[in-house]
C-alpha cells in the first residue's frame, strides 16, 4: 500500500446490526439480463451525504436500514458524512445528527441504534467507498449475488473493512433544500405523506370507485416492506380485465395483486412481472417512501410526467452547483 | 410499421406506446404470446438501442412488449415518443434463425425432479414419454427476468400445460428445470419458486465471462433444446446429484 492509501479513512465492522449495504446509483443498462437495478433506496439522501464531502452524488456509500446496533470502529482517521434517517447514531457515545460531515479519529466507535426519524441512513466516504464495480455498479444486491464489498452481494458483516476511495476533501454545507428534505423525514402527528405518482395506461382497467379510493384515502405502509417493494394497506382496489402478459417493471410501479392491496416496487424489484398497475411513483417519491417506517400514512397524488420530470431535474440541479 | 409477411406465422405488430412512469414507456407490439413475436421484438430492440444511444438507460424486452427507460435529463416524453415512432416506422422482423441454439443436458429423475411422476400420471403417460415430449420441442427464449439469467421460454406443447404449484417452494436448487403454464425455465441460482421441477442440468446459466463480468448464457431470441442424459453423464458434466429438497 502506498503512503497515500494509508491515509484513507477506514472503518472496521465490529457488529453488523440489521442491514447495511454498499449502494450507489444502481446497476443500469443490464435489466434485459434479468439483473435488478439496485442502488440507494433514498438516492436523495445518499446524494446529499456525498455532497457534504464534495463527492459525485452517486459515489458508493453505505445504506444503513434500521441501525440495530451496527458498530463501526475507526481504523484510520478521516472525515465522513451522514444524511437521511436519524438512527440514533453516536460517536464514542456522543449523539451524531444526520446532515453533517464529521471528523473521526482512530479508535473511535460509530454506532447506529434505532430509527428516530426515517428508516435509512447514508454514510459517505471521501471519494466514495473503495469497491470494485460489478456490471458498472458497486450496488449490493443480495438476491442477485452482485456488488458490495466482495462483488458477490453480501451485506455488511462483522470483520468487514470499509475504506474510502480517496482522501481529498472539499467540505460543503447543506443548502436549504437539503435541510427541508432532511426535515421531511419527520411527519407531524396525523399527517399523511404525499407520494407523487405518474398514472399508467392500465389505470383504465380499475373501477371508478377503486380509482377514487386510490387517490382520496390514506394508505398505511405495511410491515412487509424491503428493498424489493413496499405493501400498502387500505381500501381494496378492484380491477376488471383479463390476466396480463408479463412485461418490464419500472421503478416505483404500483402493482395491484388479486387481494387489492398495492405493492410499490423499489430498487431490488424483479425486472419483469405480470400484475396490473396504477402507474409508478416518481423517483423522488420512491426515495420518500424508502424512509417510511411501518404504519406511516401515505396518500397517492397524481402528477403529469412533465411535472414529475421538472421536479426531478430541479432536484438534480441542486448537485450541479 | 411494416405489414404482414407471408413467411411469418402469427400477426404483424400494432405499435402502442404507454406511459408507465416518469422516465419509462411500454412499447406494446402484441397482445398474445406467440413465438413469431420474437423476430419483431428483437428487431425493435436493435432499432431502439440505435435510436436512443446514450439516452437509453434500460431496454427490457418481454413476450409482447419492450420497456424503455430513458434519461430524463436528456429527453422529455414527447421527444421520446417521436423517436420511438421514427425508429419503428419501417420495422421488419429479423429473418432466419437469429440467436443461438443451446443444447441443455438434463438428468430427469424423481430425486431432482419431484413433479416428473405426478405430471406423467395426470397426463396418463409414462415418465419416459413425458421426458421425450419435453425434449421434442425447441423452446424460444422470450425474456430474462425474475433473477439474473432466468430465461422465460416457450411455448410448451399445449397438452403439457401445468399450473404453478399452489404453494411455492421456499428454495429451489440451481439448475432445476421446470415448467409452469406453457412456459419452460431453468433456475440459475438458489431461489424460491413455484414451477414444477422435472430434472436438473449441470450447466451454469449466469456466471462470469472471460472478462470476469457476470453474463447470461441465454439471451432473448435464443433457442433451447433439452436433451435427456443419464445420471453418469450428468455427474461427468459436473452435476450435483443431491436431491432437490436437501440441495435446496
Amino acid at each position: 500500500m502506498s503512503a497515500d492509501n494509508d491515509k484513507r479513512v477506514r472503518l472496521d465492522v465490529k457488529r453488523s446490526g440489521a442491514l447495511a449495504l454498499v449502494q450507489d446509483a444502481g446497476r443500469l443498462g443490464v435489466r434485459h439480463l434479468g439483473v435488478t437495478q439496485g442502488g440507494a433506496a433514498d438516492w436523495v439522501s445518499l446524494g446529499w451525504a456525498n455532497w457534504l464531502l464534495g463527492n459525485a452524488p452517486d459515489a458508493p456509500g453505505l445504506e444503513i436500514t434500521m441501525g440495530a446496533g451496527l458498530t463501526l470502529k475507526v481504523g484510520q482517521a478521516g472525515t465522513l458524512a451522514l444524511c437521511g434517517a436519524d438512527l440514533a447514531a453516536t460517536l464514542d457515545g456522543e449523539a451524531l445528527l444526520p446532515g453533517q460531515a464529521f471528523a473521526v479519529t482512530a479508535g473511535q466507535v460509530l454506532k447506529f441504534e434505532r430509527p428516530v426519524a426515517g428508516l435509512r441512513a447514508y454514510l459517505a466516504f471521501p471519494g466514495g467507498l473503495d469497491v470494485a464495480p460489478v456490471l458498472g455498479s458497486a450496488a449490493c444486491t443480495v438476491r442477485d449475488g452482485l456488488g458490495g464489498l466482495d462483488g458477490e452481494g453480501h451485506a455488511l458483516a462483522s470483520g468487514d473493512v470499509l475504506t474510502a476511495a480517496g482522501n481529498e476533501l472539499s467540505l460543503r454545507e447543506l443548502p436549504a433544500s437539503a435541510q427541508a428534505w432532511q426535515q421531511s423525514l419527520t411527519l407531524e402527528e396525523g399527517e399523511a405523506l404525499e407520494l407523487a405518482l405518474v398514472v399508467g395506461a392500465q389505470i383504465a382497467e380499475f373501477s371508478g370507485d377503486s380509482l377514487f379510493r386510490a387517490f382520496n384515502r390514506d394508505w398505511a405502509v405495511d410491515g412487509r416492506a424491503d428493498r424489493m417493494g413496499v405493501r400498502l394497506t387500505g381500501p381494496r382496489l378492484e380491477r376488471d380485465g383479463a390476466g396480463m402478459v408479463s412485461e418490464g417493471i419500472p421503478l416505483g410501479a404500483v402493482q395491484v395483486p388479486a387481494d387489492g392491496q398495492p405493492i410499490i416496487l423499489l430498487n431490488d424489484r424483479q425486472t419483469i412481472g405480470g400484475y396490473p398497475r396504477l402507474g409508478a411513483l416518481t423517483p423522488l417519491a420512491c426515495a420518500q417512501l424508502a424512509q417510511c417506517v411501518p404504519g406511516t400514512r401515505v396518500r397517492l397524488a397524481a402528477v403529469t410526467p412533465g411535472q414529475a420530470r421538472q421536479d426531478h431535474l430541479a432536484a438534480l440541479a441542486a448537485w450541479q452547483a | 410499421m411494416a405489414g404482414g409477411n407471408s413467411h411469418e406465422r402469427g400477426s404483424s405488430p400494432q405499435l402502442r406506446l404507454e406511459t408507465v412512469g416518469m422516465d419509462s414507456l411500454i412499447i406494446r407490439l402484441f397482445d398474445r404470446i406467440e413465438e413469431s413475436n420474437m423476430a419483431w421484438i428483437l428487431a425493435a430492440d436493435g432499432a431502439l438501442r440505435e435510436a436512443f444511444g446514450t439516452a437509453l438507460v434500460d431496454l427490457v424486452p418481454s413476450y409482447t412488449t419492450l420497456l424503455l427507460h430513458y434519461d430524463v435529463a436528456a429527453l422529455e416524453e414527447g421527444e421520446v415518443r417521436a423517436r420511438i415512432q421514427a425508429a419503428l416506422e419501417n420495422l421488419a422482423p429479423q429473418s432466419g434463425q437469429q440467436g443461438q441454439l443451446h443444447e441443455v443436458p438434463v438428468w430427469y429423475d424423481d430425486s431432482v425432479g419431484p413433479e416428473l411422476a405426478p405430471i406423467a400420471a395426470r397426463l396418463g403417460i409414462s415418465v419416459e414419454a413425458l421426458i421425450a415430449r419435453h425434449g421434442a420441442h425447441d423452446y424460444c427464449v422470450f425474456a430474462l427476468g425474475f433473477a439474473p439469467g432466468f430465461a422465460f421460454m416457450g411455448v410448451l406443447e399445449e397438452a403439457l400445460t401445468t399450473p404453478r404449484l399452489k404453494t411455492p417452494r421456499q428454495k429451489i436448487a440451481p439448475g432445476s428445470v421446470g415448467i409452469a403454464d406453457r412456459q419452460a425455465a431453468i433456475y440459475p441460482s438458489r431461489s424460491p419458486g413455484g414451477w414444477n421441477i422435472l430434472g436438473r442440468t449441470p450447466i451454469t446459466l449466469f456466471g462470469r465471462n472471460e472478462a470476469g463480468e457476470p453474463s447470461s448464457r441465454f439471451m432473448p431470441g435464443d433457442r433451447v433444446r433439452f436433451v435427456s442424459v443419464s445420471r453418469e453423464e450428468f455427474v461427468r458434466l459436473g452435476g450435483d446429484v443431491t436431491p432437490l429438497e436437501e440441495r435446496a
